[in-house]
């Protein structure tokens, strides 16, 4: 296949900075979700 | 002792909805990759030239396979930057927080697109037209400003804590930054002579078959990706308000014990000195 290279770093980068940022997501949800009441989070899951 | 169908759920921003996005969007993301990588062919059109002249060979081969990343990250781009033009508006006119917040989570992935939509674009252009980055190519300006604009945008938001005001000044920047969506998209028409790009692929239907599938796939792969993205990052900034709201909560309630103390001190303190006047 030509352009291999090519093709690895436009895939990998869109792949890589997509899955770094939905991790950074739920990080960032988790850690907000602990600091918010119960009664106050709407749609999310809940500690059982 | 748990185990992995036992445990607890932690407390987070995810959902049913949210898992049977994520799990359709990593479907189809490997089907994706399959019809990119696998499926497709080389592109290796071939321009006739005349009898006295060889074939030209005018394809791009198998750079072609990064246009099925390129171009729905592009138009997810538009997506996102309109739904904040939406939202905006709504701000605006209704002061709703909702939409602000939907505007504010469709600028931070907007953002996210449109760096991935230079980067790609980049990284084609390399082996296409031999250059990595054109200054002076309008459909490449205009996309750099509109990047440039949104990380103002989401820079803006972060210097204001009232957010009433976050609310409705970030709304005007997103509206301005807006007007450059159109710019950006009908740029190649209206600047044919100054920008490298082709006029609209789709539009022009210069691809078909299974090229055109994979494309509108991939669009379709990249549209669930958003969503998913901006479910979580709408919840996260109500989780954000709410943690604004309960502050604010609890510093009008201190503030209201303290007055409260205050006014009974002072109560107290007129009713001793009255007591010892009489005495």
């Amino acid at each position: 296949m030509d352009y291999l290279g090519y093709l690895i770093s436009g895939w990998g980068v869109v792949l890589v900075a997509v899955a770094v940022y939905a991790f950074s997501l739920l990080r960032r949800g988790r850690a907000l979700t602990a600091r918010v009441p119960a009664d106050r989070r709407r749609w999310m899951t809940t500690d059982d | 002792m748990s185990t992995a169908l036992s445990r607890p759920h932690v407390a987070s921003t995810s959902s049913k909805l949210t898992l049977v996005l994520g799990v359709a969007s990593l479907l189809g993301l490997a089907v994706l990759l399959v019809f990119s990588f696998v499926l497709t062919d080389p592109d290796q059109r071939v321009f006739e030239r005349g009898a006295d002249l060889e074939p030209l060979l005018t394809g791009q081969g198998d750079a072609v396979r990064l246009l099925y990343v390129h171009f729905p990250v592009a138009m997810v781009t538009y997506i996102a930057f309109t739904l904040n033009a939406i939202g905006s508006i709504a701000v605006l006119w209704k002061k709703s927080t909702w939409w602000d917040n939907t505007a504010a989570a469709a600028a931070e992935v907007g953002v996210l697109f449109c760096g991935l939509t230079l980067a790609t674009g980049s990284i084609w252009g390399r082996p296409i037209w031999n250059t990595w980055w054109k200054w002076g190519d309008v459909r490449l300006m205009t996309t750099t400003i509109l990047f440039l604009i949104f990380i103002g945008y989401l820079a803006y938001r972060r210097t204001m804590s009232d957010s009433r005001v976050r609310a409705k000044r970030s709304a005007v920047v997103g509206l301005i930054g807006a007007i450059n969506i159109p710019i950006v998209y009908k740029s190649v028409d209206w600047w044919q002579n100054r920008t490298l790009h082709q006029q609209s692929t789709l539009r022009n239907r210069s691809v078909e078959d299974l090229t055109l599938f994979t494309m509108i796939f991939g669009m379709v792969v990249f549209m669930a990706i958003f969503a998913w993205l901006m479910v979580h990052r709408f919840r996260i900034g109500w989780l954000e308000h709410q943690t604004e709201t309960v502050g604010l909560e609890a510093a009008i309630i201190e503030r209201r014990a303290q007055t409260s103390a205050a006014i009974s001190d002072a109560v107290t303190d007129s009713r001793s000195s009255a007591e010892t006047g009489s005495d």
